[in-house]
């Protein structure tokens, strides 16, 4: 495709190791997992809701399930993949709490990418304007928003903390370029690589890539 | 509705395979699962296209309920359009120029494959309920026996709705090293108990048909009026209700006679007419053994589906239609279930047509869509298991 991938894009893919397995919820389109097919040799599988975006997902070759993520992943058994995916869709779910838990039971590691609720042009249309924001990461009117949650990525890393979920990266995007200063206030975009807490020593042989003694998952 | 199918289909390549002959194999002796042997079989089949030279892309189509051999084309004979016509030809759904397509009458049926009206060697008179019953288990036996003799070892696909679909199913758990992909359409891992009521309604229409003579009828009158009242409960069940609304509405027939218990309306009309002309095509021996064999048919064997699965690798293409509620989709969704946990490559959609469980025969645009590009991805091969090891 002659398409260059928008950032946030390869971002993700960054953080997936060649030929894992991913399962990628609310896929949309393909677009995400057709790059992580084409550039990480992965072995993917979508989970979307939209009939029309299922078939864009076939006609690109892809495994999709028709489904809802509140309901489609109890389906999966316990670190079915090595990612599970929520890009733009955990603040789409009905309840982000326990798609998130279930996601992290199916997966080895899960990647959320979410919309900054306080970039900073958002604080200023609440604020200034009293407005409720639109950006470019935003871009609904209240209306016809599918986004159910709001959420920052100051909330989203307390959110970890309170439940013991391990950042293992953190990478925030602005329109065109990582942020590395102040990004709850001047990313747009959050990008987290997380896995459920292990005990040190089990973390850092997993770090390592090496296989944990006694456990037969390995 | 804003449908983004955008299958490849070269205009000028597409169409229909033309006349077609219905061919038949016969074979010694298959033990069915009830113990008992059938001798000798013989399986009425067509084939569509040609095999490769490596044998590697055979698929097989598997029938419905009232559904036969002649899946495409026209009959040399009788100039009758095949039931599936419109997903199988040049640059159809079911590409005859890259495919080789296969598809045969269930044994039990009566459509030139073994079945209650057949002779009985041992009698020289039909079978009628001296036919052994048979299962959806031996209904495959009898194709797996078919391909065998066509020289097929590993099919690309097997494909089917309905009872056809739980053929599919039934591949995938006896045989799943011959089958590289499947395609199950509007259909269950077993019945529901609804299914069977339905069924059983049919059966006891036949059964209190006074000509049916415990099942030997041949040579007399039929018990036709049975076997139609048995065709029209089923025709009730593969509509959905805003289906019948929109081709029947509440418009009465013309030359009604008001006041009296003749058919003042359309749909009432339409089921006689789907019953009568039923009668023409089918035994209704046939139709007692094929439901029956429907409704005691469990995929899981009793147990859970994905274990069933195991010994499976191959890709799977589950489709269900939002308004069929014979085979509603939360039974479609129990096989992409299995296959999640089996980790079988699984694509499931649940395509938004009004017609109800005949969806399956008439959203053709849907699964062509989703069939063209699954069988591309299969045939390039692609990752068998999700999961790898």
């Amino acid at each position: 495709m002659a398409v260059e991938a928008k950032l946030e894009h390869r971002t993700i893919a960054g953080l997936v190791r060649p030929g894992a397995s991913v399962l990628d919820l609310g896929c949309g389109d393909g677009t995400l997992l057709d790059l992580l097919v084409r550039e990480k040799g992965v072995r993917a599988q979508g989970l979307e809701r939209d009939e029309q975006a299922i078939y864009q997902c076939v006609a690109k070759g892809l495994s999709v399930v028709h489904g809802d993520i509140d309901t489609g992943l109890s389906e999966y058994g316990d670190r079915s993949f090595d990612y599970v995916i929520f890009d733009q869709s955990l603040q789409q779910v009905r309840q982000p709490d326990h798609a998130l838990s279930e996601a992290m039971r199916v997966g080895r590691e899960v990647i959320v990418a979410f919309p900054n609720f306080a970039y900073w042009p958002s604080r200023l249309q609440i604020c200034l304007r009293g407005r409720t924001p639109v950006t470019q990461a935003l871009p609904y009117a209240w209306y016809h928003t599918p986004n159910l949650h709001f959420l920052s990525i100051a909330d989203f890393e307390s959110f970890c903390r309170e439940r013991s979920v391990a950042v293992l990266r953190r990478v925030c995007l602005s329109k065109a370029r990582t942020v590395y200063a102040l990004p709850n206030l001047r990313a747009e975009t959050g990008i987290f690589l997380l896995a459920r807490t292990v005990a040190p020593r089990d973390q850092l042989l997993a770090r390592n890539r090496l296989p944990v003694p006694g456990n037969p998952q390995q | 509705m804003s449908l983004h199918l955008t299958h490849r289909r070269s205009d000028a390549g597409l169409g229909s395979v033309g006349e077609t002959e219905t061919q038949s194999f016969t074979f010694g002796s298959l033990v069915l699962e009830s113990g008992e042997v059938l001798s000798p079989v013989t399986v009425a089949y067509e084939t569509y296209g040609s095999l490769s030279a490596r044998r590697d892309n055979a698929i097989l189509l598997c029938h419905a309920l009232s559904g036969d051999a002649h899946a495409a084309g026209s009959d040399r004979a009788t100039g009758r359009i095949g039931w599936w016509d419109s997903m199988i030809g040049p640059g159809r759904a079911f590409d005859t120029e890259r495919y080789f397509i296969i598809c045969s009458n269930v044994i039990g049926g009566c459509r030139g494959s073994s079945g209650p009206a057949s002779i009985d060697p041992a009698t020289g008179k039909p079978y009628g309920l001296d036919f052994s019953v048979v299962t959806i288990g031996d209904m495959v036996t009898a194709q797996s026996r078919l391909l065998d003799h066509l020289g097929i070892d590993r099919l690309l696909a097997v494909a089917g709705g309905s009872m056809g679909g739980m053929q599919v199913l039934e591949w995938l758990v006896s045989r799943p090293g011959r089958v590289r992909s499947a395609i199950p359409i509007a259909t269950a891992l077993c019945h529901s108990p609804q299914q069977i009521a339905f069924h059983e309604v049919g059966r006891q229409a036949i059964m209190a048909d006074p000509n049916w003579k415990d099942g030997s009828y041949y040579g007399g009158p039929l018990p036709a009026r049975g076997l139609a009242v048995a065709r029209m409960v089923g025709h009730i069940t593969y509509m959905s209700d805003l289906s019948m609304e929109r081709k029947f509405g509440r418009r009465f027939r013309e030359n009604r006679r008001p006041f009296k218990f003749t058919a003042d309306f359309e749909v009432e009309g339409y089921l006689h007419h789907r019953g009568t002309s039923f009668v023409e095509r089918f035994d209704a021996n046939s139709y007692l053994y094929i439901t029956k064999a429907m409704d005691r048919y469990d995929a899981a064997r009793g147990g859970m589906m994905h274990k069933a699965l195991a010994g499976s690798q191959a890709r799977a293409l589950v489709i269900a239609f939002r308004s069929d509620w014979l085979y509603p989709a939360h039974q479609s969704r129990e096989i992409v279930k299995a296959c999640k946990l089996a980790g079988l490559d699984a694509t499931y959609c649940e395509i938004d047509s009004t017609y109800g469980h005949d969806a399956f025969l008439l959203e053709t645009d849907e699964e062509t869509h989703l069939i063209t590009h699954f069988l591309e991805n299969v045939t390039r091969g692609r990752t068998d298991n999700i999961h790898g090891s």
